[in-house]
């Protein structure tokens, strides 16, 4: 199908500019990455480059023009193996840009008014006007497979994430004397969350340590254990009792590398739920994704399926720095399939294309991943075909893989239980703005966690809480629908 | 009071009287004494860390020092008596005040001197200062800047040694301001819990920055605080670097043979302020100079050397020489020493994961 090249925007206040050059002529083949013209306006010059091959069949704003608006297509590309007269005559194209350009919204545009906006546009006409499309061109490239981090075939057992996490632990003490866990409960009681079931047994109270209820105080031990060499693994049994621990993971934990000049390494993992549970209140449901995120010197991991919390759990009991591993009680009951492998390890610092699409990016991790999920579905019930990221590594982030789906979708949600300001997903917004302006059709937005303190009654804590809801109107609202 | 806190309190009092009716600072008759080696031993590395300090001092007003700089002037005796007892391998971390223990671990001057400097030669190649300075290799663990956090620290060294059942003992230091940290006594719990090999030396200076002792803690008999933890501890005569070497045998022969922690309660002074900018408005200069002038733990062996193991004063100057000397040196090379490379700022920050 052919398709149009549009005036891009070169800022979110831009409206109009000068097509300065062609740098292609009609009947050029072109192939992504190849700058087709050049566009100017008061403030900037730009580039525009194609992210699709095709034939340019045919150019529709002549070089030199001045006062071209934003979203007036420029040229149409014809698809391989199209009939490229009848491209350029129009036929086949997508209406795109027959009616006045959606404006862009303004940063601060609240989901629901923009939701209600197209809504109610698309009551009145089915034909109403199709969301602007990328700078360059729209891709038909078919969805790229997800990658899976082992070999096709293999076979696969379903386990709970909880039995994940205590299997990665389990195989990890096996192959290395050095490797321990200490926490409250996590030996006789055999874990407050029964996460370290069974180890007190196969190991012994020598490598699995129940402590007292002193969370400065063996956050601290342990990493002076570590600072020896020895790998620790410290069970919080919740990330809220690990503000008592603060001091020892960011000061004592994260920085000793840099302030010792490369001596003195220190392989912790600090693991243990994060987040809301549910009726716990907010002394325990807060969220410290972007907190922990925030430090050098430390990797943060926050996994949604249960191969992902046993490939990285074991990948961040070998990493020889700091990692912080943030689970969720209530993903621990969850199962899902997990390669039977010897030693199924994910690399840290990967994210994951969870479900492949092409209209909108939902960029999300840890329980977030559940209302990303239950939306593409319900979004592709409507016809918009999402494509979910599971970040799975916070620090360090992977931009790329969200960078890649963006250049495709050219719109772009997160979603995530924290709260909204420096969150997770204002990082993503940020480096959007940096690495994909230009392909960004619509600004990016946040469905995240109120801003308030988790409240206990019921309907508040739902209310307190990201809903499928939100994030199904954010990506109509993104998607202009 | 109860009579436990009421008898301790004696027991404190007494001390303090003791020390401070004692001007020649004549040793009580079961004094620990030294060999004339032993004391040739603690004049030269005492000398060492006090003229390490002096110069550190100078260098700070010259301002190629920046930052807080805490010197350790005075304290000598406690940390030369403590490496006296331990033996090679045991650990060693304490707190910001942390030169003259680098220097008693056997780190070398001039990387001390040079991190202060914050030079590319310094033990932690310029990026963390008078603070922060580390050796794997002499078994320092730094030199931690948040009060109390070696404590915890030095109890996971602990922890270690027990794991691995290798025999060693870590020796953890703090100040009198930190034994009132919260987890120092989470600490001091667990370390006896799991019997661990912890020697716990608790540096009366007799100020917190620039609060008394008796302005800040309900006991100010250190010894005592780990009694609800059943760990014993003893109160030191810290500027006597016999009496503290002998209580640290004490402690360190418990710690290494399964006992548990102990603790030492070293009484101490420091002579300058808590860092350089300290404006000294908390305590009288008489109070300073009584101390210098009648406790100087390096004096006080000075003397002994010379006249109960007759060593010529000409010795004595030569050992002040090569002490000058090894200082002037380091004092050079940090002043010389080029600063990190700009690239320096982006290493260290994450080691590479293991294949």
């Amino acid at each position: 199908m052919a398709t149009d090249i549009l005036m891009p925007a070169l800022s979110p206040t831009m409206e109009e500019g000068k097509l300065a050059k062609w740098l292609k002529k009609e009947g050029d083949s072109v192939k992504s990455g190849d700058v087709l013209a050049e566009i100017e306006t008061d403030k900037a010059t730009m580039e525009v480059e194609a992210i699709d091959e095709g034939i340019l069949a045919k150019i529709l704003v002549e070089e030199g023009s001045e006062g071209v608006k934003v979203n007036t297509p420029i040229a149409i590309i014809a698809g391989e193996g199209e009939d490229v007269s009848a491209a350029a005559s129009g036929g086949g194209r997508k209406p795109n840009g027959a009616g006045e350009p959606q404006p862009a919204p303004t940063p601060d545009m609240k989901a629901e008014g923009q939701a209600e906006k197209t809504a109610s546009a698309s009551k009145t006409s089915d034909d109403a006007p199709r969301a602007p499309a990328a700078p360059a061109v729209i891709t038909n490239k078919a969805p790229a497979p997800v990658m899976e981090e082992y070999p096709s075939g293999t076979e696969m057992v379903t386990i709970s994430v909880r039995e994940a996490l205590r299997d990665a632990m389990a195989e990890e003490m096996r192959s290395d004397d050095s490797v321990f866990v200490m926490g409250e409960e996590v030996a006789e009681y055999q874990g407050a969350y029964k996460i370290t079931q069974g180890l007190l047994q196969e190991f012994g109270a020598r490598r699995v340590v129940d402590t007292p209820i002193t969370e400065h105080g063996f956050a601290g031990i342990a990493v002076g254990a570590a600072f020896t060499g020895l790998r620790p693994i410290v069970e919080f049994m919740t990330f809220n009792f690990a503000m008592q621990a603060i001091d020892h993971i960011i000061n004592s934990a994260a920085k000793t590398l840099y302030m010792s000049g490369g001596q003195l390494g220190c392989p912790i993992v600090f693991r243990g739920p994060n987040g809301a549970a549910a009726r716990v209140g907010a002394q325990h449901s807060h969220d410290y994704s972007a907190w922990y995120s925030n430090v050098p010197g430390l990797k943060v991991i926050a996994p949604y399926t249960a191969a992902d919390a046993k490939g990285l759990l074991k990948a961040a009991i070998r990493d020889p720095n700091p990692v912080i591993f943030l689970e969720n009680e209530i993903l621990y009951g969850q199962t899902f399939p997990v390669p039977k492998l010897d030693d199924f390890v994910v690399p840290i610092g990967k994210a994951k294309v969870h479900r492949t699409g092409k209209d909108v990016t939902i960029v999300s991790f840890s329980i977030g991943m559940t209302y990303a999920l239950k939306a593409a579905q319900a979004l592709a019930e409507e016809g918009i075909e999402a494509e979910v990221i599971d970040l799975r590594t916070l620090r360090p982030m992977d931009t790329d893989t969200v960078v890649e789906s963006v250049k495709k979708t050219g719109r772009c949600i997160t979603v995530e239980e924290g709260f909204p300001q420096s969150g997770i997903g204002a990082e993503i917004v940020a480096r959007l703005m940096v690495e994909a302006f230009d392909f960004l059709d619509a600004p990016v937005l946040r469905i995240t966690g109120k801003d308030v303190p988790m409240p206990y009654a019921a309907n508040l804590e739902k209310l307190a809480l990201p809903n499928v809801a939100e994030v199904v109107e954010a990506a109509k609202a993104v998607c202009y629908r | 009071m109860d009579a436990a806190n009421e008898a301790g309190h004696a027991k404190a009092e007494a001390g303090k009287a003791a020390r401070e009716s004692a001007p020649d600072h004549a040793p009580a008759p079961n004094t620990p004494q030294f060999t004339k080696d032993e004391d040739l031993h603690a004049y030269h590395e005492m000398l060492l860390i006090r003229r390490f300090e002096e110069k550190a001092g100078q260098l700070y007003g010259m301002g190629l020092i920046g930052g807080f700089c805490h010197l350790y002037i005075g304290q000598e005796a406690v940390v030369i008596g403590m490496q006296m007892a331990s033996v090679e391998g045991d650990q060693v971390i304490t707190g910001y005040r942390d030169h003259g223990h680098m220097l008693a671990c056997g780190m070398d001057a001039k990387g001390v001197m040079a991190e202060l400097t914050g030079r590319r030669g310094g033990y932690s190649r310029g990026k963390g200062g008078s603070m922060h300075m580390f050796s794997r290799e002499k078994q320092f663990f730094g030199g931690h800047g948040i009060v109390g956090a070696q404590v915890s620290l030095g109890t996971g060294l602990g922890f270690a040694d027990a794991y691995r059942k290798n025999g060693k003992v870590s020796l953890t230091y703090m100040g009198d301001g930190a034994a009132n940290q919260g987890q120092v006594y989470e600490s001091f719990n667990m370390a006896q819990l799991w019997k661990l090999p912890v020697v716990y030396v608790i540096e009366n200076n007799r100020y917190a920055m620039g609060t008394s002792v008796a302005r800040a803690s309900a006991q100010t008999d250190f010894s005592k605080r780990g009694i609800s933890f059943g760990i014993p501890g003893e109160q030191v005569d810290g500027m006597d670097v016999r009496t503290v070497r002998e209580a640290a045998n004490r402690a360190i022969e418990h710690a290494r043979s399964g006992e548990g922690p102990y603790i030492l309660e070293m009484q101490t002074y420091r002579y300058r302020g808590h860092s350089m900018s300290d404006p000294a408005k908390y305590r009288t200069k008489d109070e300073v100079s009584k101390m210098r002038d009648e406790h100087d733990p390096i004096e006080m062996v000075r003397k002994r050397l010379i006249e109960a193991h007759g060593v010529p004063e000409a010795e004595l100057k030569a050992t002040d020489a090569k002490v000058r000397e090894i200082v002037n040196d380091a004092a050079e090379f940090a002043t010389h020493d080029p600063e990190p490379d700009p690239s320096e700022l982006w290493t260290d920050i994450l080691l590479e994961a293991r294949a």
